[in-house]
């Protein structure tokens, strides 16, 4: 399944849930926010929600910025 | 409310380091800081844990959108990850200038008040889109008093006054502020705070800066209260003739 993360080609074998996801990228919770296909997935469904292939994921959190 | 404990709001942009920005947050003697949101790939660890321990507020910001359906999405996002409804809505008309797209500023402040936001928008001096922005139902406007990170202060005061006088909700000066001087005229012409990033982070000692900023605010905005006296033409004694000698 081939996943578009943060703008970048993931391929991965296994299905993976949103929360399975983060988990690769960031050991941190509060403060991330994902969206798939342009829309935000609340934290309280990243487990249940299934990637799909194709999706495109931003995966967000807090940066300096003015 | 907003500003219970410091009207001085601090923009975490353009600090060396965490640990610069840590003293600066300190000395600012500030409850609520910007944060942008970035790609976790990019935005580097630490960040809002450091925020926590101190803890003020995070205000998130939607630095870098040019669109309202961009600002938008993105304060989706912030909600999501900050569990706040606060947002420094920003829509910015080009590059070069970073100064509003009012249009789409408008558009996007519209959606956001009725997604449930407290919407803290970065605009223009322009004293009637202001107007508009609070008619929409924003929570505070936040002129620029010249454009973001040039250290110009503010360009035009009488707009700066004309806002404060268009609207019944808070005015906080957002960017421009060079030096101490730029803040306390912002808090003497009537605003209700400062959002300060550059000028406090970018500057030789951000911790002294920062603390000369809280001082400033606080000044411009006991003299503000106070009621400064008239400008006059022509002087005006402070010391009484009566009883004067006779030479």
């Amino acid at each position: 399944m081939r996943l578009t993360v943060n703008g970048r080609s993931l391929d991965t074998e296994t299905q993976l849930s949103v929360q399975a996801l983060v988990e690769t990228l960031t050991e941190a919770r509060r403060g991330v926010a994902v969206a798939v296909n342009g829309e935000v997935v609340p934290r309280s469904a990243w487990a249940a929600v299934p990637l799909a292939e194709g999706d495109a994921v931003e995966v967000l959190t807090a940066a300096q910025g003015g | 409310m907003l500003f219970d404990k410091s009207r001085l709001i601090l923009g975490t942009g353009g600090a060396n380091s965490l640990a610069a920005l840590e003293e600066a947050i300190v000395a600012a003697e500030t409850d609520l800081v910007t944060v942008a949101l970035r790609r976790v790939d990019a935005a580097g660890p630490g960040l809002l844990p450091m925020l926590d321990r101190l803890g003020v507020r995070v205000l998130p910001n939607t630095a870098g959108c040019y669109t309202a359906g961009d600002a938008v999405k993105t304060a989706h996002m912030a909600r999501e990850a900050f569990e706040t409804d606060l947002i420094k809505l920003e829509v910015i008309g080009d590059d070069r200038t970073l100064l509003p797209d009012g249009v789409e500023l408008l558009r996007a402040a519209e959606t956001l008040v009725a997604d449930g936001f407290t919407v803290l928008p970065y605009t223009s001096d322009d004293p009637i889109l202001a107007r508009r922005l609070a008619d929409v139902g924003c929570a505070a406007v936040m002129p620029a008093g010249s454009p973001i990170g040039s250290g110009l202060g503010i360009s035009n005061p009488h707009h700066i006054r004309l806002i404060r006088q268009s609207v019944d909700i808070p005015v906080v000066l957002d960017a421009g502020i060079g030096t101490a001087s730029d803040a306390a005229l912002a808090m003497e012409l009537g605003c209700d705070a400062v959002l300060i990033a550059s000028a406090i982070t970018r500057s030789d000692d951000p911790a002294a800066m920062a603390a000369a900023m809280r001082h400033a605010v606080l000044a411009g905005r006991l003299a503000y209260t106070a009621g400064r006296i008239p400008r006059r033409f022509h002087a005006l004694a402070s010391t009484s003739d009566d009883g004067l000698a006779q030479w």
